[in-house]
């Protein structure tokens, strides 16, 4: 009797302890401590669990064991650029573990009663089983193959075919029927097979929807399948009436739909633009023909202008993780310090494959936190700025979005660097970028196309200052 | 505003759902915990920093291996013969890669974030 009330007190502070965590999360300096905070209190919940009577633990401590091995040597070692893939792949990981607990469950339920007549399932339990196995299995297939595109296994376009949405509709209410079937039909064994095939469509499901989403969107998916992730836990929660479980998953739920908003909201479209759109598989919808000529410069060139520039702001995107270039982008950055300028980075929220990807590839190369600024802060003060440096950027900064009704990313809000006296703009060739989409800022009168590798270019710009 | 709204539909649904049975009660008072732990949720997460959004999506989403909990009582508990053991013990194998994983990666990212050493500038 007092051990229940234990383990219950405890599942109780371990609630507290994730909330006091997140909130934690809400300063940089505290951030660590908050992270730490949390995870005692995950530390608390399963020792509150592994408390409970009649427990077995040699099965668990396999289970515990090869999961944490995996789980620790994947933490140490993957690389700050990999993070958005690891942290799909993490989330795939929660939700398949959603899904085994309502399958288990299920089966527990169905093994118990087997030979005689199965005693009814609760409607409100079968209800949560069966959402704990969809959401999981959305959030597991369709974070694998988040993590196959960011990772690059898989094409990182949009997956297009004719009649998507039909397929895609036609498996959702099959999901939703079989759904209805199982919640008012638990007593018949043969509904087993019904929970078998929920399963199985609700992977396909999860494919299906994550396909036709596109690289450059991965922040938006990724937000949403870690929302869902949150949500799979809160169904198991339901399942087996565990309010850790509830409140954790309610927490985790809430914090995905609030990036998903933001992002969606940092790109001006819609979530279901985003989710259906297939934003960027229909390459060459051009809106302004000739745009004149873009005007190179070299590095040698670039480093007198630079040198006299009393402001910079560096623009990072995607193309600086792609290059790895944040160290040699800091150490650029020191040494116009050392020369008097004043340095910032700013950092778009839609900049790279996953919210604040870019300012943990900062962060890595040792730039203070002070300097990362947000777009809201940027844009008042851009025109004093000399120099702006957009290294691997594209769509973040392209004025069509404020000046080209026609454009498909009209009204986005973007980082206004063609506003700066100065542009660089370092970039491999005039490709496009990912949406297929030309870029007026590459050819105005105050911008300079710096070609070729951005890290191999910033390394030419770092050595022009130090010969001097 | 329309969170609320969409929150008290579902919670009706499912209070619904659950009408007529003895778990009546149990499920109110469950549904009612996960409507305010939403709206917790919106309320603390709001106030993260976009620069922290990254740590904030690892640091959760370890928060979400929570379901270890329901893995580790489908295993322990031995009921239900050994395909529930077997599907246990896999929970419990990928919900700890989750809930570790998620949480060493989150800390190794929290310690790079650092504040302009000593001497400042101007």
């Amino acid at each position: 009797m007092y051990r229940e009330y234990l383990i219950g007190l405890s599942y109780i502070a371990a609630s507290i302890l994730f909330i006091f965590g997140l909130k934690m999360l809400s300063s940089p300096h505290r951030a660590r401590r908050g992270n730490l905070v949390s995870a005692v209190g995950m530390l608390l919940a399963v020792i509150a669990t592994l408390s409970y009577q009649g427990m077995s633990f040699g099965w668990i401590l396999a289970g515990l064991m090869i999961g944490g091995l995996f789980g620790a040597i994947s933490a140490v070692k993957v690389p700050m650029t990999s993070m958005p893939e690891f942290v799909g792949l993490y989330n795939g990981f929660g939700g398949i573990a959603s899904l085994l607990v309502g399958w288990a469950e299920y089966h527990a339920f169905w093994h118990d009663s087997w030979g005689q007549e199965l005693v009814p399932l609760g409607r409100f339990t079968g209800v949560s089983i069966y959402l704990a196995i969809l959401i999981g299995g959305v959030t597991f297939s369709g974070s694998m193959v988040a993590f196959g595109k960011l990772a690059e296994m898989i094409s990182g376009r949009p997956i297009l075919y004719k009649g998507q949405h039909i397929v895609s509709g036609f498996v959702l209410v099959a999901v939703a029927a079989l759904g209805v079937v199982f919640v008012l039909f638990p007593h018949l064994h043969v509904i087993y097979a019904v929970v078998l095939v929920g399963i199985v469509l609700s992977l396909i499901l999860g494919v299906l929807v994550t396909i036709p989403i596109g690289g450059a969107d991965m922040p938006v998916a990724i937000c949403l399948l870690n929302s869902y992730s949150g949500l799979a836990a809160c169904a198991a929660g339901f399942v087996i009436s565990n309010t850790v479980l509830i409140v954790a998953g309610s927490l985790v739920g809430a914090s995905g739909i609030i990036l998903t908003i933001i992002m969606c909201k940092a790109m001006n479209r819609s979530i279901a633009n985003v989710l259906f759109g297939g934003f960027g598989a229909t390459a060459g919808v051009q809106s302004s023909g000739v745009l004149g000529e873009a005007k190179p410069i070299t590095a040698a060139d670039a480093y007198f202008v630079l040198e006299g520039a009393s402001s910079v702001v560096f623009v990072p995107g995607y193309g600086m993780a792609v290059a790895q270039a944040q160290h040699v982008v800091r150490e650029l950055g020191e040494i116009l310090e050392k020369n008097g300028a004043e340095v910032k980075y700013a950092i778009h929220p839609v900049a790279g494959r996953m919210p604040g990807h870019m300012n943990v590839l900062l962060a890595e190369a040792n730039v203070p936190y002070e300097q990362l600024v947000e777009m809201d802060a940027i844009n008042p003060i851009i025109e004093t700025m000399d120099v702006a440096i957009v290294i691997g950027a594209n769509d973040v900064v392209n004025p069509a979005a404020r000046e080209d009704e026609k454009s498909p990313i009209y009204g986005m809000p973007i980082i206004n660097v063609d506003k700066a006296r100065t542009v660089f703009v370092l970039k491999r060739s005039m490709a496009s970028g990912f949406a297929g989409i030309e870029n007026p800022l590459f050819f105005k009168e105050n911008t300079r196309m710096l070609f070729g590798d951005a890290k191999v270019s910033i390394q030419a710009l770092v050595a022009q200052f130090k010969e001097t | 505003m329309s969170t609320a709204i969409i929150l008290l539909g579902i919670s009706a649904g499912v209070v619904a759902a659950a009408a007529g049975t003895s778990t009546l009660s149990l499920t109110i008072l469950l549904v009612f915990t996960f409507v305010l732990a939403i709206f917790l949720g919106f309320e603390l997460i709001s106030k993260v920093p976009s620069q922290l959004h990254t740590p904030l999506m690892s640091g959760s989403n370890a928060i979400s291996g929570i379901t270890i909990v329901g893995s580790l009582l489908a295993t322990g508990l031995e009921r239900g013969g050994p395909v529930v053991t077997v599907l246990g013990v896999i929970a419990v194998a990928v919900a700890t890669v989750n809930v570790v994983g998620g949480y060493l990666v989150t800390d190794r990212m929290l310690a790079m974030f650092k504040s302009k050493p000593g001497k400042g500038k101007q």
